[in-house]
């Protein structure tokens, strides 16, 4: 180089102003940062610095470092600094910018941590469109871990895992991640460059630059892959490496725009302004004034009040209904109260059941074992539970003929063809009101309002709620008849 | 203040909300998908941000990214989910990042089935993820404590800057009781460590990686003594008709509810049985147990597992009383009457008197 060519180019030696003075990453040499000469890291750090510097968002910027070598990329960048998981980059970057809308959050992953072990974060940040800015550098190996392959190593590329070179047919085909990505529908951006010579370099900074800027306008998801030189690990010289870039993996990787939405992409919504503190316990319903008065004291007829009760029946019977009906109408009557249902499959394979528990003392278990009334909505339900119940408890059983070999001593029984009374009564839905009509009248223990309220509280449609009340009556009816037949025969 | 039935689960999600709780990252699984679903509703009505994330492994992250940025976060699932999240919890952990995860617990291994089991003690309890951490663990037995436990874990996560699990089983998740709420919404504030892209928090860094072996030991030493100053402050544990007891029974969540209706019958019957119940699980309240053992003469552990609990509780005993131990799996709950049968039998077998063996008294 001649004399007069020198004067005339400037040499930089000052470095973006988003960079540290020093880098503490090593006890010496704290001017060099930890990477191996001729890597890419180094002036992909540079634009993505210069970029924060030029769109003036140091203090809001917050780069998500992954597992590989630029793992210690915040020894270098003086911005909001968060080290992720491997491959979940995208994931946590996902949460601070949808936590902290003013943020500009940078992703910044190698291929090994975004094309393998982190594959399902990237997709999904794509496709959910969220709105950072992926900067995905491609060098075609794991070079941290010392040159295993990677889903984008090139076909007969040697990895010390595969020692004879990359085959299709044992490790498939180098992984397209931008053109995989593009293929959805939220992205933005996504462009890949590369570092292969100097004219690619200026356009890996101009792209590094759109895809920060892209997130600055709100505009959502950018990445920008990167086909980057590992003289190391590829064992060449630093030119050569370079070179390889742009005249082997080029061939396999071409590069260029392979999504640009930024025209038509239209800025995310600003968040809603959150509710003052004041009114959130209303938001969530547990506001004191907008809860029923309930928790009155126990009336007299509620005094011992103690019932463990089993309902069982087919699912669309409105057996859980009818438990909550009676745990719902059991607190406003100022009593302690507990509810358990079946869950999981068994409430779609046709059963279900609940466990309700009333008492004037603490609940100890909310499970009834043991229960003193049984309300078997169907056969099979009755033939499930009836030995657990406790002598002298009662049987509440949905059919006309009580089956004769379920019959106990010590058992009461009230059988009766609960689905037909209310069907009479105008839904053969509300068999469950009757039952539960029949239930309080044995057990006596709620007070008629509390049952009302809960009744109110619970079913929605004013329809349903006239015909349950109706049901319920018919029910506290037809137990009263049962006694006066039982009387009167004697 | 006023009560409303609800279930455990939903419980849990006012409360958090209630605590500060702005941010929601989950994936759905039986027996906890209903915190999900309420989270879904209301966290966006209160300016929080709720997602659901394509995997427990990307949802756990998404806490560690909220949790950098300085923002009440949590997540629930149950078995296999958290199986799946322990990466993270290891990750946050590390980082000294709070959090809190719900595992409405189910039964294993590996699939199971959906129904109750207590199971997951173990990966809670013990740190299912790599490295020498901890979660404190807090197990609800009532809605209520569903709901006060998740404001505690809040508290206890931010004061510790550390994951913090709720271990509920799929009954007290499911069920519905009483709650009543705080009436007011705790108002918090951007720690100081955050990185929340402001011109004050530039230069926070967060990460779990100390390259050093002489730096990783350091931070090793210093969350053990987090854990060591828990265990001296937040130790909590319900004691139930103990100060006489001879038999004590052990159980938490669920069992815990069984063991106070056995109590009840066993006292009737006139034997003197208590109930010593674990509300942290870790730390573990060893002091509670140390405390009978010069009165009890059997502690009779009772759990949904084959036994995990009842490790920790010989630990804490260290051998100075017989333990015994009664165990259901695979949805199956230890009724009643199946442990007031096994306390009547250990009541006819337990010698009158049992001499204090000083020698292990004083380890412990």
């Amino acid at each position: 180089m001649s004399s007069e060519l020198i004067s005339e180019y400037e040499v930089v030696h000052g470095k973006a102003k988003v960079f540290y003075e020093t880098y503490e990453r090593k006890e010496e040499l704290q001017h060099q940062t930890h990477y191996c000469p001729g890597c890419g890291h180094g002036t992909i750090h540079k634009m993505l610095a210069h970029a924060i510097d030029e769109l003036e968002i140091q203090d809001r910027t917050i780069l998500v470092s992954p597992v590989g070598c630029s793992v210690f990329a915040y020894y270098y960048f003086d911005v909001g600094n968060v080290q992720a998981a491997h491959g979940r980059a995208p994931a946590v970057a996902t949460a601070l910018r949808r936590s902290r809308p003013g943020s500009i959050v940078v992703g910044y992953q190698g291929d090994g941590d975004l094309s393998a072990i982190g594959s399902a974060e990237i997709l999904h940040a794509a496709n959910r469109g969220e709105n950072i800015t992926v900067i995905f550098v491609n060098n075609a190996i794991y070079s941290m871990t010392g040159g295993q392959y990677a889903p984008t190593t090139l076909l007969g590329q040697k990895s010390t895992t595969t020692p004879r070179g990359r085959s299709a047919e044992t490790e498939g085909y180098p992984l397209h991640v931008s053109e995989l990505l593009a293929t959805l529908e939220a992205p933005v951006y996504i462009e890949r460059v590369g570092l292969g010579d100097n004219k690619q370099i200026a356009q890996a900074g101009r792209a590094i630059r759109r895809a920060v800027e892209n997130q600055v306008r709100g505009l959502g998801f950018s990445l920008i892959e990167v086909l980057s030189p590992c003289p190391t690990v590829w064992k060449m010289q630093p030119v050569e490496a370079q070179h390889w870039v742009r005249d082997v993996m080029e061939k396999t990787f071409p590069l260029g725009v392979y999504r640009d939405r930024t025209k038509e992409a239209q800025p995310w919504p600003a968040h809603e302004a959150a509710p003052s503190l004041e009114k959130i316990p209303q938001i969530l319903g547990v506001a004191d004034e907008d809860l029923p008065e309930g928790n009155a004291l126990p009336r007299a007829e509620a005094e011992h009040v103690d019932l463990h009760v089993r309902v069982a029946g087919f699912g669309g019977q409105g057996v859980l209904l009818l438990g909550e009906v009676l745990a719902e109408a059991g607190l406003d009557a100022g009593l302690e109260v507990s509810w358990l249902p079946s869950y999981g499959p068994e409430m779609r394979s046709g059963t279900s059941n609940c466990h309700v528990r009333l008492s004037r003392e603490p609940i100890d278990s909310p499970l009834v074992t043991v229960p003193n009334v049984l309300v078997a909505m169907n056969e099979p339900s009755l033939r499930k539970f009836d030995q657990s119940v406790r002598p002298g408890g009662w049987v509440i059983y949905n059919g006309e003929a009580f089956p004769e070999d379920c019959r106990q001593k010590d058992l009461r029984v009230l059988a009766l063809p609960f689905t037909q009374v209310a069907n009479e009564l105008g839904d053969a839905r509300a068999a469950n009101m009757v039952m539960l009509g029949a239930l309080l009248e044995i057990a006596g223990a709620l007070p008629q309002a509390s049952i009302d309220a809960a009744l109110k509280r619970l079913v929605k449609n004013p329809r349903w709620v006239a015909l349950d009340e109706r049901a319920l009556a018919r029910g506290r009816e037809l137990y009263r008849e049962s006694c006066r037949e039982v009387c009167h025969e004697g | 203040m006023r009560k409303q039935l609800m279930k455990g689960n939903e419980a849990v999600v006012k409360s958090a909300i209630l605590a500060g709780c702005r941010a929601y990252y989950g994936y759905p699984i039986t027996p906890a998908s209903e915190i999900a679903e309420a989270a879904a509703n209301y966290l966006p009505q209160v300016g929080g941000v709720f997602l659901q994330a394509e995997s427990e492994v990307a949802a756990i992250n998404m806490l560690y990214g909220a949790s950098s940025a300085g923002v009440r976060c949590m997540t629930a699932s149950s078995g296999p989910g958290i199986s799946l999240m322990q990466e993270g919890i290891s990750y946050m952990a590390g980082a000294e990042l709070p959090c809190v995860i719900a595992d409405i617990t189910r039964g294993g291994p590996g699939l199971g089935n959906i129904a109750s089991e207590q199971s997951d003690y173990h990966q809670a309890v013990k740190g299912g993820g790599n490295g020498c951490y901890h979660t404190i663990v807090l197990a609800p037995y009532s809605v209520q404590e569903m709901a006060d436990l998740t404001a505690l874990a809040f508290e206890l996560a931010d004061r510790y800057r550390t994951p913090v699990m709720l271990l509920a089983d799929g009954f007290v998740g499911q069920m519905m009781e009483p709650v009543e709420f705080s009436q007011t919404a705790a108002e918090t504030h951007l720690p100081k460590w955050a990185v929340a892209g402001t011109a004050e928090s530039r230069g926070n860094l967060i990460t779990s990686l100390h390259m050093g072996s002489d730096d990783l030991e350091a931070h090793v030493r210093h969350l053990e003594a987090k854990y060591k100053l828990a265990e001296q402050n937040e130790t909590r544990a319900e004691e139930w008709h103990t100060d006489d007891a001879e038999i004590v029974l052990v159980g938490y969540g669920i069992v815990g509810r069984i063991l106070k209706a056995v109590v009840a019958d066993a006292r009737a019957a006139g034997l003197k049985v208590g109930l010593l119940r674990p509300i942290t699980l870790f730390p573990f309240p060893t002091q509670h147990f140390q405390r009978l053992v010069p009165r009890a003469r059997v502690f009779l552990v009772v759990e949904m597992s084959t036994g995990q609990l009842v490790e920790d509780v010989r630990l804490a005993l260290n051998g100075a009383r017989p333990v015994e131990f009664l165990g259901r799996m695979g949805g199956n709950v230890p009724s009643h009457e199946e442990v007031l049968e096994f306390v009547r039998k250990l009541a006819r077998r337990t010698p009158p008197a049992l001499a204090l063996d000083e020698e292990r008294m004083a380890h412990v």
